[in-house]
């Protein structure tokens, strides 16, 4: 490990990344306090603010449950159930992630309006949740040795029995964790509950701002939000338990399992159910509106504006979010002590914190602090960069962690001083995993809706926004070549992605 | 030699919180010698070699290069201006470079003629004339060393550095490289400080050995000197094994008489009672009623390894002796043996 000599200017921009990620909790501790305690308690402790807790608590509890029964399933089916056409699976089971939750919601309401309410946040949440659960089970699953599974067999064990005994236990920690990020989405989604006017914390919030703007109201709501997040964080870590440790030592044996035609027809039913809410209905009623369209006339050069804009968007963010998060990455990954672990952490509080709070903040910010950015385009980013950050630093981190210590000093030793070695030695190496996280950032950044909903320069219109404004007014028609563009530009990097990734795995 | 040593370390100290990885090392390298820098893991090679190189800085002492000060008290020249090259474990190749890159790297003008012939040069001399264009995954692990110790010395530097540059090693390979890279060291005329805790290794390699025990520097010498008159006890058994046994010098200080006999002394050493140091090779074992036997004793184990073998004999007087023999005439377990010894010992003062 190196020392903190000389690195002190990395250390200063470490710090400052980690101080503007803390705005929006700045904001809103001083918001909420600014009447008075009992202004905060009576906004706090009225009957509507505990309704809203229930119904919130209702919608992530059952979105989480439902989340970890599908994710575990598809997780089973891609990797353990012997059945043709995993690699497909894989790639379509992973695909709702790709879909914006709104989009998804508006596309369930214009075929199904009265699904709005519970149900139909219920049923979207889950569809675009269930692959948190799904990939690192899966990913464990895979890890697992089937001669435990054997042994269990020699010993008269069923194969119901064998899974809940011998495979369910070894899942305990990839579950916990897919469940948390479940149920900090569910508890932070935007979009999908307001098109399914649903009234939870944070359509509340929204209605909060738009009615006449009461930001004491929105900021107290927010801070019950955030507390609910953290308290969901720390139940995740108790609920994952210690560590087993690997006791494994070899590679993964292959699975020899045919199935018969009737297990398989099973599988497949089970798949078209998750696959047909999750992907079908949005896709179908989606092109089903471009349909509508024809028979008016496309106002190509507003579509392609418009996915410019979301693109320019995008990459302003991607870009932004790099710098910032480069400088705490590295801390962490090469020095020690406070200096390494206090930005990221820092950082890492903003995780949990839902798009519209950050909004919302950084709307204050803008109205108190930064007039002049006041519904500018730098403040649109810096409300992305806070809500993208935390992600990118910990992609970061695994991409420089890649770079053994070793190889930095042999470059010292060859006569390279320490800015020279990370440009040629680390940054290098580093960058096949800064250009995908910085891809992945600009994705999100382009289907990213409250924090542009509330952020955007007047007369800015993005991707989200178009599709936002028109389907709230039910306009499908207009909606249809913006969702389209929507998804090629979401899904089909995702699906390439994925297709790359299986055939690589393929080979090896 | 008038010429001043390519490395010199004065007093050299340094601690890691409450523990004392390195007191006092005084040592100094020759140019164009290969100094194995031997201790047992844990005992502060790495540190001393990381202060070496620049990627520590000593908290007392001096470190000199070409009699240039390099690191004191006041004075700091940081890893990328000391011209010491650093060959670590597994070769550290730089995986996103060629082979040729990777030599390239520490030259300055990366793209000139000049460039291109002396990674030529470098290639040719490890041995890996045609690899230039391979990247370091398609190279096999003793590949990747040379390629590592081209890249070392590309840039001549005033000290190449190799930290156990073989560990990974299977052992099978491990003796093949070391002796290749022994001949690349000294076909470049390069100065080495090698770090290995492997005693073989550092007696089949350098030209001289630094035994580090503790943190200190407790012997410096030609490997056969650190082997056959080590200075102290503890040199003596880290260096190989050795059989210890209770004696008194007697006469003029030469001799030791001890339950093999008298022997002779290869030091002087004041009378009195001594501990006297044995090499298992020292010892011969012979028939019971052999005419120069002055000592039996009961065979209680014998170990075989193929091309030579140990036997554990017990004295009458209760001591042990582990004997090293030629595999063929290890004696059978029971029986009783005469022991003679070989040679002359060491006697140092009893603890």
């Amino acid at each position: 490990m190196q020392r903190t000599r000389g690195s002190a200017p990395i250390v200063g921009l470490a710090f400052v990344a980690a101080i503007v990620s803390l705005v929006p909790l700045w904001y809103l501790i001083t918001q909420s306090f600014s009447q008075g305690l009992e202004t905060f308690l009576n906004e706090l402790l009225q009957q509507r603010t505990l309704t809203l807790m229930w119904r919130s608590g209702i919608l992530t509890a059952s979105v989480t449950v439902a989340s970890v029964l599908v994710g575990t399933l598809t997780a089973w089916i891609t990797t353990m159930s012997g059945v043709r056409g995993r690699t497909l699976l894989t790639i379509s089971f992973s695909l709702p992630l790709a879909i914006p939750s709104y989009l998804a919601a508006f596309a369930w309401v214009s075929w199904l309006p009265k699904i709005s309410g519970f149900t139909g946040a219920f049923i979207v949440l889950t569809a675009a949740c269930y692959p948190y659960v799904m990939l690192p089970v899966s990913a464990a699953m895979s890890r697992l040795d089937p001669v435990h599974e054997d042994i269990a067999r020699t010993m008269g064990r069923t194969s119901f029995e064998i899974f809940r005994e011998v495979v369910l236990p070894q899942l305990r920690r990839p579950i916990a964790s897919g469940a948390l990020l479940v149920a900090l989405y569910a508890l932070s989604d935007f979009g999908a509950v307001a098109a399914m006017r649903h009234e939870v914390f944070t359509w509340v919030i929204y209605g909060a701002y738009r009615a006449g703007f009461n930001p004491t109201r929105a900021a107290t709501l927010s801070l019950v939000l955030i507390a609910a997040a953290f308290a969901l964080t720390f139940a995740e870590s108790l609920a994952r338990g210690k560590s087993t440790g690997n006791v494994r030592a070899n590679t993964a044996r292959s699975r020899h399992r045919p199935r018969s035609i009737g297990g398989s027809a099973i599988i497949f039913v089970a798949s078209l159910a998750v696959l047909i809410p999750s992907i079908g209905v949005p896709v179908v009623n989606i092109i089903a509106w471009l349909n509508r369209t024809s028979t008016r006339a496309i106002d190509w050069s507003s579509v392609w504006a418009t996915t410019g804009q979301s693109f320019v968007n995008g990459s302003a963010t991607a870009i932004v979010t790099l710098m910032l998060a480069l400088p705490v990455a590295w801390c962490a990954v090469r020095l020690r002590g406070v200096f390494s672990v206090l930005p990221e952490r820092l950082t890492y509080i903003t995780h949990s914190l839902p798009g519209i709070v950050v909004a919302i903040s950084v709307v204050y910010v803008g109205i108190r602090v930064a007039r002049p950015w006041y519904q500018e385009f730098p403040l649109l980013i810096f409300g992305q960069v806070i809500i993208f950050l935390p992600v990118m630093v910990a992609s970061l981190r695994a991409a420089l962690e890649k770079t053994p210590v070793s190889l930095e000093e042999v470059a010292h030793s060859l006569g390279t001083n320490k800015w020279r070695t990370l440009l040629r030695v680390t940054l290098p190496i580093a960058l096949p995993g800064i250009l995908a996280g910085s891809a992945l950032t600009m994705l999100a950044a382009v289907k990213e809706l409250p924090v542009t909903l509330l952020l955007r320069p007047t007369g800015m219109n993005t991707l989200s926004t178009r599709i936002w404004d028109f389907s709230t007014i039910s306009d499908y028609a207009a909606v249809g070549p913006y969702a389209i563009a929507m998804l090629i530009l979401a899904a089909l990097p995702t699906a390439l992605l994925g297709t790359l990734s299986a055939m690589k795995d393929g080979d090896s | 030699m008038t010429q001043a040593p390519a490395l010199q370390l004065v007093d050299v100290s340094h601690r890691f919180g409450d523990v004392d990885v390195l007191h006092n090392v005084n040592f100094s390298v020759d140019h164009g010698s290969i100094t194995a820098l031997l201790g047992p893991s844990g005992g502060g090679k790495t540190t001393l070699l990381r202060i070496i190189a620049g990627l520590e800085r000593p908290q007392h002492g001096t470190v000199l290069i070409d009699d240039k000060v390099v690191a004191n008290a006041s004075v700091w020249v940081p890893a990328h201006e000391r011209g010491v090259a650093l060959v670590p474990q597994e070769g550290a190749l730089f995986p996103h470079l060629s082979v040729a890159e990777n030599v390239a790297f520490g030259l300055s003008k990366r793209r000139s003629a000049e460039t291109r012939s002396r990674v030529a040069e470098m290639l040719d001399l490890v041995g890996l004339p045609t690899s230039g264009s391979l990247m370091p995954s398609e190279l096999s692990g003793g590949m990747q060393q040379r390629v590592a110790l081209a890249r070392a010395l590309a840039t001549k530097p005033a000290v190449v550095l190799l930290d156990e540059p073989f560990s990974a090693l299977d052992a099978g390979l491990r003796e093949t490289l070391r002796d290749q890279v022994v001949e690349i060291l000294h076909a470049a005329h390069a100065t080495a400080v090698w770090v290995t805790h492997d005693q073989d290794e550092a007696l089949s390699t350098a030209d001289s050995v630094a035994v580090l025990l503790a943190g200190h520097i407790a012997q410096k010498s030609d490997p056969v000197s650190v082997y056959h008159s080590p200075i102290t006890p503890d040199v003596a058994q880290f260096i190989g094994e050795t059989v210890v046994v209770g004696g008194q010098v007697i006469g003029t200080g030469n001799t030791v008489d001890t339950a093999f006999g008298n022997i002779g002394l290869l030091r002087e050493h004041s009378l009195g009672s001594v501990q006297v140091m044995i090499r298992p090779e020292q010892f011969e074992i012979v028939d019971a009623d052999h005419s120069g036997a002055i000592v039996t004793g009961e065979v209680l184990a014998t170990r075989y390894f193929g091309h030579d073998g140990t036997v554990d004999v017990r004295m009458p007087d209760g001591n042990m002796a582990t004997v090293r023999l030629h595999a063929r005439l290890l004696p059978n377990v029971g029986t009783t043996v005469g022991v003679i010894v070989h040679g002359r010992v060491l006697a140092f003062d009893p603890e």
